[in-house]
């Protein structure tokens, strides 16, 4: 078997943002009618200059922390030139690791899910062109007609090493980055286009080939595989794989040669003049740790180290949302963190698989009441449908029991105290008997079960 | 009514005072452009003032904008057939200052295409004419919104200021323009030539007239993240002391250095502290680096202008090389020019050798004019070393034109407010001195520069 070298430049809009990355025209253009979202700025009308959403480069930071990836203290953006239809300035801006300039962040990480690490080169931030729109298709359209809406938006580039050794690998490099951008609310998947990737292929030692514009982690295994069959074949007819870049058609998954002669890629970038550096302080990035709650292994350490056992803990640090509540409720009240984190594992994954929730409720005082009155729901059904409706968002009270276990603990020893002469020559049943007559009344029977707990230990201890 | 002569401020009161009206005003300016416009050429759009009554500071009153500056539906042309037909959907920040003001458009002035040039000659639109003498040229590239204040066809006018394109045609045409420091005042909307060296400025009669204005446009602008607000507050009177840099001088043909001297020794008697250092040790690089960072900048902000959005029409052969070279076409032989050198000192391989070294001569040219200048109020050096010359002369020879720029790249390289102001006449033309302050000490240079045209006396009235 000869060696497969596959390395991903994935480019992922920062779909959490409401605007654009240097104008504040509405990111929102999907299903849009065609530019009807644009500025002076992002059609790039002469005159106009570029600002910087500062809310960008912290989401993109968030992906950065993910993605155990370092800032650079100060980043810089630079202007990457090109003719396409597609791009008004004839310039992307974009973040460039050469020619005096440093990218947003450099050197992180992320595991395959068969524990190989794949190392994150770098992490950049640039502008989405516009889009192209051929009625019918590019053959038969009478005219290119372009559309700027997405021209602006927010993007962040994740560059990684030639690591992944297969298209299998390089699938679940796409997953895997897809549920780590969910975690931080990124959720490409609900977006169509939101992630893309150029493949970067090469076999037997041969040049490498980059395979632009694959869109999901379904499609980039499919190049993957061709572009290794076509460079095998090339190789075992001895035919020499030129560095190239061809494009992949989704219909017939194959990739397309680009026409015409290969040329040196020449960009010729320099340092946009009309935005300042992109300054990352401390301050800055203690507050996107704080949004986000570090990665799913700071996460994990910080349960187990609250004394919860290694199942628990992987379950609940792998879900961002599990995690959320399982702090808050740490929070309120340290002592249910047991409960918490059981109930969280258990009852409230599994409630959120079944009726696919998607966001658990931010006010989490419903879990705690259910939490501190856990012990006296009479059976697990309940409990379950207690969880179920502040899991959907409804109001919960725990209304089976009057009061809280503490306050019925306090009553039963002032319901013995009162009776200590009444019952201090009743034998142990007798005595039981006529307290819990009392306790019930007072209670109600859906009580019944604590009232016997509390009871039983009211009296073992005052025997 | 005739106003020639008048300032901008002598007009404001006496609208106040009610002895005139706005109307008038702007009708006065209207039909003098009218008159004089096909021998100067100082507007590419002219625009009849309504007659509806504004208040504010500037009282309805009409300004002349350079035609790179953006003005909603009023074409802007950067004096280019790229942008012929061009009209911009809003407005210059600096713009929109202007009109909350008060203030109106009278038109759109001529330029060197794209801000590119020294003289003024290099318009798609033809030359601008120097109102002193029309066989000359009015110095560049906001040669129209020099010619249009000189021959009274506005009362104040907008330019830019990227390498000396303010301050050249002031110079030329003898009247004061002032270039703010870097950031002084926004340059959303300037249609971009260099983005880092350049700033809109002001043009005037007065240098009173001129700060005025500056107060009304200057600060930071959440549009541009440049821009940045200096101190607009003014020191009392102080005595200033001014620095001379005498192998800057010497570079000035003879007639030129004469009248230099003559102003220095007239504010010398007047009390100003006048100090001589004999050179600049960075002289030589000045202009390699400043040509450098303007191309390469300009190549990229031009690379836009594909004919796809901007342009006259061009029929596809279906050979997408064909199209790109006849859209391109449209641009005069110096934006050509410049575009080229930009876009090869940018290229892999000769982006280190020029681009990253002019850089780095820009960082030790502040470091070096700081070192200076730091301890005097300002440095004072003639703005061009020589006089206008005849329509078409500097073409045979375009390093002639080049090397004018001599004087007037110092403060684009280091982000400095710089003023010129007639100090001096030689024939029916006047001879321009150069005030450049550290930057941020804008109004210090205007407040110096009023102090001079009080003792010099030398003023273009447009009574000539
Ligand atoms: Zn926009």
């Amino acid at each position: 078997m000869e060696e497969i070298k596959v390395g991903l430049e994935v480019h992922v809009q920062l779909v959490t943002l409401k605007t654009k990355l240097f104008c504040s025209c509405s990111s929102d253009y999907r299903g849009k009618p065609p530019n009807v979202n644009i500025c002076p700025v992002c059609t790039g009308l002469p005159g106009s200059m570029p600002t910087l959403n500062k809310r960008a480069v912290e989401e993109a930071l968030k992906v950065v922390f993910m993605l155990n990836a370092q800032p650079y203290a100060t980043s810089y953006f630079f202007r990457k030139t090109y003719f396409y239809p597609d791009l008004p300035k004839n310039f992307q801006i974009t973040q460039y690791d050469k020619a005096g300039g440093y990218p947003l962040a450099h050197d992180g990480s992320l595991k395959l899910t068969n524990g190989k690490v794949v190392r994150i080169e770098r992490i950049h931030l640039e502008e989405d062109p516009g889009r192209i729109y051929y009625e019918g298709s590019r053959a038969t359209a009478k005219y290119s007609l372009i559309d700027y809406n997405r021209s602006g938006i927010a993007l962040i580039e994740i560059v990684t090493a030639p690591d992944m050794s297969s298209a299998e690998e390089a699938r679940d490099f796409v997953e895997r980055l897809t549920t780590i951008l969910s975690d931080v609310g990124i959720n490409v998947r609900d977006y169509e286009g939101a992630l893309r990737v150029d493949v970067n292929v090469s076999y037997a030692g041969g040049e490498r080939v980059e395979v632009k514009n694959v869109t999901g982690a379904a499609s980039v295994e499919k190049a993957v595989v061709y572009e290794v069959f076509r460079q095998k074949t090339m190789h075992e007819k001895g035919i020499k794989v030129v560095r190239e870049t061809r494009a992949w058609d989704e219909k017939r998954r194959i990739t397309i040669g680009s026409r015409g002669k290969e040329f040196e890629e020449e960009y010729r970038y320099m340092p946009e003049p009309d935005l300042p550096p992109v300054i990352i302080t401390e301050a800055l990035m203690q507050k996107v740790k704080d949004e986000i709650g570090g990665s799913q292994e700071e996460r994990y350490n910080e349960i187990v180290n609250d004394g919860i056992n290694e199942e628990l803990a992987k379950k609940i640090s792998s879900d961002k949302q599990l995690y959320s509540v399982y702090e808050k409720v740490k929070f309120y009240e340290p002592t249910l963190k047991q409960l918490a984190a059981n109930v969280l594992a258990n009852e409230i994954s599994y409630l959120m698989k079944r009726y696919s929730v998607k966001s658990l409720p931010d006010d989490v005082s419903g879990l705690v009441e259910i939490l501190q009155n856990y012990r006296s729901i009479p059976d697990h059904d309940t409990a379950v449908d207690y969880l179920k409706k502040w899991v959907e968002g409804e109001k919960v009270k725990v209304s089976l029991q009057a009061t809280s276990v503490n306050e019925i603990h306090d009553d039963v020893v002032k319901v013995v105290a009162e009776n200590y002469d009444k019952i201090k020559n009743l034998e142990y049943t007798k005595k039981f008997e006529f307290l819990m007559g009392i306790l019930i009344r007072k209670f109600g029977k859906e009580n019944k079960k604590v009232l016997v707990e509390e009871l039983t230990k009211v009296l073992s201890e005052t025997r | 009514m005739n106003l020639e002569g008048y300032s901008l401020l002598s007009i404001l009161k006496e609208i106040e005072r009610g002895s005139i009206n706005a109307e008038d005003v702007n009708d006065f300016y209207y039909k003098k452009s009218l008159q004089l416009n096909d021998k100067i050429n100082a507007y590419i759009t002219l625009l009849k003032p309504d007659d509806k009554k504004i208040n504010g500071n500037l009282k309805g009153i009409a300004l002349a904008i350079k035609d790179n500056i953006s003005t909603k539906g009023i074409k802007t042309t950067c004096a280019s057939k790229m942008l012929e037909s061009y009209v911009p959907p809003y407005d210059a920040t600096a713009v929109s200052k202007l009109k909350e003001q008060g203030g109106r458009i009278l038109g759109k002035t001529n330029m060197d295409e794209f801000a590119m040039g020294s003289s003024g000659e290099n318009s798609a639109f033809g030359p601008t004419r120097n109102p002193l003498n029309n066989d000359y040229v009015t110095g560049g590239s906001s040669s129209g919104s020099a010619a249009a204040v000189a021959a009274n066809m506005a009362p104040i006018s907008l330019g830019s200021d990227t390498g000396g394109s303010v301050r050249a045609p002031a110079s030329f045409t003898g009247i004061v323009g002032f270039k703010p420091s870097y950031g002084a005042v926004s340059r959303y909307g300037l249609i971009a030539y260099a983005n880092s060296l350049e700033v809109i400025g002001i043009l005037g009669k007065y240098t009173k007239d001129v700060k005025f204005l500056f107060k009304l446009i200057a600060g930071k602008d959440p549009l541009d993240s440049t821009s940045l607000n200096v101190e607009l507050n003014e020191k009392e009177q102080f005595k200033p002391k001014i620095l001379v840099i005498k192998s800057f001088v010497e570079l000035s043909k003879d007639e030129v250095k004469k009248e230099f001297y003559r102003s220095i020794s007239k504010i010398d008697e007047e009390g100003f502290e006048v100090k001589f250092i004999d050179s600049f040790s960075l002289t030589e690089y000045l202009l390699s680096a400043y040509y450098t960072i303007a191309c390469a900048e300009a190549s990229t902000n031009l690379s836009r202008y594909d004919g796809i959005r901007y342009g006259p029409k061009v029929e596809s052969t279906g050979n997408w090389r064909d199209y790109i070279t006849k859209a391109r076409s449209f641009f005069g032989p110096e934006v050509k020019a410049r575009i080229m050198m930009g876009t090869f000192i940018l290229s892999a391989g000769y982006y280190e050798t020029y681009y990253l070294r002019a850089l780095q001569l820009r960082k030790l040219i502040r470091q070096e004019f700081e070192k200076i200048v730091r301890g005097y109020d300002a440095l004072y050096i003639p703005t061009m070393p020589v006089l206008p010359w005849r329509i078409g002369e500097a073409i045979e020879d375009p390093k002639m034109a080049y090397a004018s720029d001599v004087l007037t790249v110092l403060p684009n390289l280091t982000g400095s407010p710089a003023l010129s102001l007639p100090v001096g006449r030689i024939r029916e033309f006047f001879v321009g001195g150069q005030l450049i302050g550290l930057r941020g000490d804008d109004i210090k240079v205007l407040k110096i520069a009023e102090m001079m045209e009080e003792i010099l006396k030398v003023k273009n009235d447009g009574r000539n």
